[in-house]
């Protein structure tokens, strides 16, 4: 070893030392890249503003999905039955409505986060000991019971007939909602942005770390010394929480709710589109949402009967060919452009 | 302590104690109970009978965390580890749940320099600074040991568990580790598992046998290698297998 490297030594290990810090401290800026959902959300508007009911669906699932990947890409919390807070939180302001004329939307999102996030929090205390397969069979088995019992007092819930003609106060009593969904999209919007803004905060946060290491290994979590079961049960009631937001909205922008809601399919297509897009990223929710939801509308247009097939076939494809969503396949390219140019 | 799995008594009146600075091994044949010891002194697994004392409260009751929370720290005998994080990220993870920062939901992780520090500084004790982004799974097997290894230290343990450390890696690397292990502070309770009868010699002051679940005996090592029935049941099978240069574990 020459002279001049063992002077270089301590000054190359200081720059990597220095990279490495500087990687941990500027991760959770935003990036000019993070901008283009929001900026193609404003697009949307101004390009097709008599789709924007359409619009305002795939932002309600959008959240929905955010919520999902919360639990399930950051904590590895895998469960079919997230519908069941999605439909606890639509029918908390339905019933606000129906049973006691509560008709303020603002506060009815409020009530919908505190009531779901409340069963959330007794749901995930009782269920989150368990993991995998039993873990999938109970949250599958609470959102089955939820709508039974929904379908039991139907005299509350409206059974599956639902409790139709759900109409709320103009937002901030001025706005009005007017027939091509203008206002429930911008209000959707709005929402979507305060939690998008939550749920990124909560993902970069020493907490949101602390997720990873439960999904990464939890045996590992323990004998650090994490209180694994109460971080578990913390993140399980802030995304049911907002799973209940995303649930309240579709109630106030569709005027109407049915126990629908709580299907098993409602649950699996969340899920659907999380993986479509890819887990772990918080971007995956948007990019799977956009395109379950578009390729669910031309499909079904095209052919009402046979739609599913396009949906399983896309399914399949994204399994064998993107295992890591769409946000992977871009991260692959990404890096293998990143290598072409270096070389 | 006794650890029953059915009827299968696999740990047996076994009584060990750590002094403070202690640097104890513990040796035995394959399936003598040393990684069931160790799970029942971190609380992976509850004694069927009997307790564990810290500074002489008792913690059997308390949980995995908790103990770990008051000092008791391991590294497993196949890699734990957050395969799908940087090499830093494991380090500061142990550190944030060391000091409790993760019970902070809104500030950045990046937001406190002082971890990021510390955990290279921990990565720089073991030569880990140039992998500090690498993702722990792109790591060869020998370097995921140091992480390994790295992880029990940064939650500055008084009382360290190390089960095997050096299983796996290649000898390039191992002294690296048993650099490490000898140059721990004084102040900690190590106990360390050990196949390689070099490094358990090198290493302790003291040497528990196990067999079949029971202390079969204990004392220094110059004791430990006087022992005949010792070199009987163990020494002579592992001594054959150090010669014959398997040191896998």
């Amino acid at each position: 070893m020459a002279a001049s490297d063992i002077m270089n030594a301590p000054t190359a290990s200081e720059s990597a030392r220095e990279r490495a810090a500087q990687y941990i401290v500027s991760r959770h800026r935003f990036r000019p890249t993070e901008a283009l959902p929001w900026l193609f959300a404003i697009a949307a508007y101004f390009i097709f503003p008599d789709r924007m009911t359409f619009a305002n669906q795939v932002a309600i699932m959008i959240m929905f999905a955010l919520s999902l990947d919360l639990i399930l890409g950051y904590a590895g919390i895998v469960t079919l039955g997230h519908a069941a807070f999605f439909g606890i939180g639509a029918y908390t302001v339905a019933l606000m409505l129906a049973r006691f004329g509560w008709t303020e939307p603002i506060s009815g999102l409020f009530a919908a986060a505190i009531v779901t996030g409340f069963f959330g929090f007794i749901l995930g205390w009782f269920t989150l000991r368990y993991r995998g397969l039993t873990l999938i069979m109970l949250t599958l088995a609470t959102a089955i019971m939820l709508q039974e019992t929904g379908n039991l007092r139907s005299d509350i819930s409206g059974g599956y007939d639902g409790l139709p003609g759900l109409t709320f106060k103009p937002l901030f009593g001025v706005f009005n909602y007017d027939l091509y969904g203008h206002v429930y999209y911008l209000y959707t919007m709005a929402v979507l942005v305060v939690v998008f803004f939550l749920v990124r905060r909560i993902v970069y946060s020493p907490f949101g770390q602390a997720l990873t290491g439960i999904r990464e290994n939890v045996r590992r979590m323990h004998a650090v010394g994490s209180p694994v079961h109460r971080r578990l049960v913390t993140v399980y009631t802030i995304s049911a929480a907002i799973a209940g937001v995303a649930g309240a909205l579709f109630t106030q922008t569709n005027a109407y709710v049915t126990l629908t809601v709580f299907d098993f399919d409602n649950s699996a297509k969340v899920m659907v589109m999380l993986i479509l897009g890819g887990t772990g990223r918080l971007y995956g929710a948007f990019i799977g949402a956009i395109i379950y939801l578009v390729l669910e509308d031309g499909l079904s247009k095209f052919s009402p009967t046979f739609w599913q097939f396009g949906i399983g076939l896309l399914l399949v494809l994204a399994v064998l060919f993107a295992p890591r969503g769409v946000l992977g396949l871009f991260e692959n390219a990404a890096a293998y452009l990143s290598k072409r140019f270096k070389s | 302590m006794n650890r029953n799995f059915g009827a299968l008594k696999v740990t047996r009146d076994v009584n060990l104690s750590l002094e403070r600075g202690a640097r104890r091994a513990l040796i035995g044949p394959n399936g003598a109970g040393k990684t069931t010891l160790v799970n029942l002194i971190t609380g992976v697994l509850p004694p069927s009978s009997g307790k564990v004392l810290l500074n002489g409260e008792d913690i059997t009751a308390l949980s995995q965390a908790q103990r770990a929370r008051r000092g008791i720290a391991r590294t497993f005998q196949i890699n734990q580890l957050f395969r799908g994080l940087t090499v830093l990220e494991n380090l500061s993870l142990a550190i944030g749940e060391r000091d409790g920062h993760c019970n902070n939901l809104w500030r950045a992780t990046g937001g406190s320099r002082v971890v990021i520090d510390e955990a290279l500084d921990h990565l720089a004790s073991l030569r880990l600074v140039d992998d500090a982004l690498k993702l722990v799974r792109e790591l060869p097997y020998g370097r995921q040991r140091l992480v390994e290894i790295a992880i029990a230290l940064a939650q500055k343990p008084r009382v360290l568990l190390l089960d095997e450390p050096a299983a796996g890696v290649p000898s390039s690397e191992s002294h690296l580790i048993l650099d490490v292990v000898d140059s721990l502070d004084q102040d900690i309770a190590v106990l360390i598992i050990e196949h390689d009868m070099d490094v358990v010699f090198r290493f302790a002051r003291r040497i528990t046998v196990l067999v079949a679940g029971a202390i079969f005996t204990e004392g220094t090592p110059q004791e430990i290698m006087a022992n005949e029935q010792v070199r009987a049941v163990y020494l002579g099978q592992e001594g054959h297998r150090v010669t014959g240069g398997a040191r896998h574990g």
